[in-house]
């Protein structure tokens, strides 16, 4: 077993440093121009920064011995941080990973910088323009540059006594407390909770977020949450949630998707994935406005190389998150150390997608604020 | 002490039932484990109370009765739950062989006063079962961390091999990661770095302004103080958001000096608290007598006062660092992500990666804070010797 481990291990190695041998062959349009050889880069800690460490930012170290990369797992913070950067007068980020809600707010705030796609990051292999290879459906904002699809799901314990042998299947097996008593997690934010609120209270998917921007619609979703409310965990950090359902704190939660295959997989708890109504988001980098040039020039570099298509392919062998570029998909291969296949826990697998939800973040843009602030009054109440 | 009060045996009714009590008490524990609470408030008080009278009337024989009843409650418990319940009941068996003599044979009055009335000699030892009890609530969540860092699994979890005490379950994996992690040897280095610095300005200004305010003649000396003191009482974010867009401006955010400087605010008033106290005990005549014998004022103060006020410097010094060394708000604010110190690193962790490492940290953190306040203690005997105030 050890052997076998250290040989997909070598293999995984052997594999990304052909890929840096491509990737020298492609330049960064910034390539001679002058750069700080400084970068503080701003991420979300554990599994998914581990992965980003992995498959880009280490082989670009290699190939820039004399860059320094600073670590700041804020990316939690992110929207609170570059306001108070921006109004301090002193940003000290210099790429920022967000979701794709997050970077439409800091874009509209004039906080990121609008960049072109085609011009920033690296063609396909085949020459695809980049504006196409990821196509429009990953480019919701032009300040955001997309890294990978992830999902919301729900994990769930395998071990539950009171179940009587059934497992949940549906997204509304989360509002059945009959028969599957115990308590869940859900995220202590508005967004999906609203959503899967409504859609167990039999609002059809088209229609759920014209009525959430009504009171009545609100009300009926918050009133479906309550019906679970005393069964339910707030988790607000993407680390609490595996630790409820292995701690048998809960024993059905929603979760990253990422975060539970790591929980099953390679920590082999007793526990399984729901995927039905998974709700998919995005996250990639945004470049916060107002760096100086030499910074500039190095974010630019380092983004050429760590969005082109093997590396997002390559970071898909540490987490199971899907790569935004559709050139990727093909060279998604096997985990870096367990050497299983990934494609089967990417949540864009079609047996995982057979009923999806794409939350529209677009209007999460929107209504966030506001609907923040209901939630958490609601949850006092 | 000698037995100040001449005891004798106790009625039945009373031992008896007080042992119950107690059975009952922990029956609610055991009751709880076994997922039925009413059984095991009956069943203990019914059991502690038969066992009592069994061991008093019909052994009698003080030491059979106490091994006999700690063999018995340990082979039960080890019937229930395996090797965890061999020691609980072990504990259990010595704890109630010891209760039921000690009220049997009137032990409990010996060493208090003999004209004490029945209720005060019962408030004399609530009272120490109330501050024992204070005592275990706030020890017990540091303990529970302790094993909880020698998890082999990457969770907060007691895990069946922990609790069967199987080595298994055990390891020392956390204290290996956070040994050779980068991230947690940075962030070691940084708050090695900070943490002194700072409080060697702490305890350099917090000296001096405490030397300073001691003097009769200084003008508002009680404002002065209060604004020095009041890092300690205005809320740390508060602190922490001024500092931000102040040191923003002045280009100190996100430096070294920057934390080193914040650090030191919000040490300088331990120092002084600390200071301004041993100072009341300064005869100030030696000064002036100092003075008389030609020493400017800077000598008089390294020979004569700093010696003198030294506990108090040292002990403000540790809490300063303490401060520094277990301090999160501020640096979030004032630092960058070059600056992580151990509790920023410990903050990340919790919020991004539950991960054992953090109790491992927490584990070491504590024996250190441990040390130095054992040093403060010893210090502060010290001086207390030193100024003949208690027997050595």
């Amino acid at each position: 077993m050890k052997l076998t481990k250290t040989l997909l291990a070598s293999t995984a190695l052997t594999v990304a440093a052909t890929g840096a041998v491509f990737a020298q062959d492609s330049k960064s349009p910034v390539a001679g121009m002058e750069m700080a050889n400084e970068m503080t880069i701003v991420s979300w800690g554990g599994a998914y920064q581990e992965s980003q460490l992995k498959a880009y930012v280490e082989p670009y170290l290699e190939m820039n011995p004399d860059v320094k990369v600073v670590w700041d797992e804020s990316s939690g913070e992110g929207v609170a941080g570059m306001r108070a950067q921006s109004e301090a007068n002193n940003v000290t980020w210099d790429l920022v990973d967000a979701t794709a809600a997050d970077t439409m707010r800091l874009c509209d705030e004039g906080l990121a910088m609008e960049i072109d796609h085609d011009e920033v990051l690296a063609p396909a292999p085949d020459g695809t323009p980049a504006s196409e290879d990821f196509g429009d459906e990953m480019l919701v904002s032009d300040c955001f540059i997309p890294q990978i699809a992830y999902s919301y799901t729900f994990g769930y314990r395998t071990d539950v006594a009171d179940w009587n042998g059934n497992a949940p299947t549906k997204i509304c097996d989360v509002f059945d407390l009959e028969n599957f008593p115990g308590k869940r997690s859900l995220e202590k934010r508005p967004h999906n909770n609203m959503e899967w609120a409504l859609m167990c209270d039999g609002v059809a998917q088209e229609d759920i977020y014209d009525m959430l921007e009504t009171d009545e619609g609100q009300q009926q979703a918050f009133d479906k949450l309550e019906t679970i409310r005393d069964q339910t965990v707030w988790w607000t950090s993407g680390a609490e949630a595996p630790q409820l359902l292995a701690d048998k704190e809960v024993v059905f939660g929603s979760a990253y998707n990422g975060r539970l295959f790591s929980l099953i997989e390679e920590q082999n708890q007793p526990i399984a994935m729901m995927w039905d109504a998974q709700s998919y988001d995005l996250d990639g980098w945004v470049i916060p406005e107002g760096l100086d040039e030499p910074t500039l020039n190095r974010v630019k570099d380092f983004l050429w190389f760590a969005t082109d298509t093997q590396r997002l392919a390559d970071q898909a062998a540490y987490i199971s998150y899907g790569p935004a570029r559709k050139s990727s998909a093909a060279l998604v291969g096997k985990h870096a150390v367990l050497g299983i296949d990934m494609a089967p826990h990417m949540p864009t697998n079609p047996d995982n997608a057979t009923n999806s939800f794409v939350q529209n973040y677009t209007w999460w843009a929107d209504y966030r604020d506001d609907l923040d602030a209901k939630f958490q009054a609601w949850l006092v109440n | 002490m000698v037995a100040l009060t001449p005891i004798s045996r106790t009625a039945p009714g009373f031992y008896v039932s007080v042992v119950a009590a107690f059975g009952a008490f922990f029956g609610v524990f055991i009751g709880t484990g076994q997922g039925n609470l009413i059984a095991g408030v009956i069943g203990g008080a019914v059991l502690m109370g038969a066992l009592a009278f069994v061991m008093t009337t019909i052994i009698k024989n003080e030491r059979a009765a106490r091994w006999g009843i700690t063999i018995l409650l340990a082979l039960g418990g080890y019937l229930l739950a395996g090797f965890p319940g061999l020691v609980i009941g072990t504990f259990f068996g010595w704890f109630f062989g010891f209760m039921t003599f000690w009220l049997y044979e009137g032990r409990y009055r010996a060493k208090v006063p003999p004209y004490l009335t029945p209720g005060q000699v019962l408030w004399h030892f609530s009272f120490r079962t109330i501050c024992g009890a204070i005592f275990v609530f706030l020890i017990t969540p540091i303990l529970v961390v302790m094993p909880l860092s020698f998890n082999a699994e990457d969770f907060f979890t007691f895990t069946p091999e922990m609790l069967r005490f199987d080595p298994a379950g055990y390891s020392l994996k956390h204290y290996r990661d956070f040994f050779t992690s980068s991230d947690w040897q940075n962030a070691l280095r940084n708050s090695v770095q900070i943490a002194p610095v700072a409080t060697l300005l702490s305890v350099t200004f917090g000296t001096l302004a405490a030397i300073g305010l001691s003097q009769p003649h200084v003008p508002f000396r009680r404002a002065i103080m209060a604004i020095l003191i009041s890092p300690m009482i205005v809320p740390l974010i508060i602190s922490a958001a001024g500092m931000y867009f102040f040191y923003s401006r002045v280009g100190l955010q996100g430096t070294y000096i920057g934390v080193v400087l914040a650090h030191a605010a919000l040490g300088i008033p331990f120092v002084i608290i600390t200071v301004t106290a041993t100072l009341v005990g300064f005869d100030r005549s030696l000064t002036r007598a100092a003075a008389n014998m030609g020493a400017n004022p800077v000598t008089t103060f390294f020979r004569v006062q700093m010696p003198l006020i030294l506990p108090g410097v040292i002990s403000g010094g540790l809490f300063a660092f303490i401060t520094s060394f277990d301090e999160v708000v501020v640096v979030l604010f004032v630092g960058s992500a070059g600056q992580k110190t151990l509790p920023w690193q410990m903050f990340i962790g919790l919020r991004e990666q539950i991960s054992p490492t953090i109790l491992a940290v927490a584990t070491i953190l504590v024996i250190i804070s441990i040390c130095l306040l054992t040093v403060v203690e010893l210090l502060r005997r010290r001086s207390e010797r030193l100024r003949g105030m208690s027997p050595a």
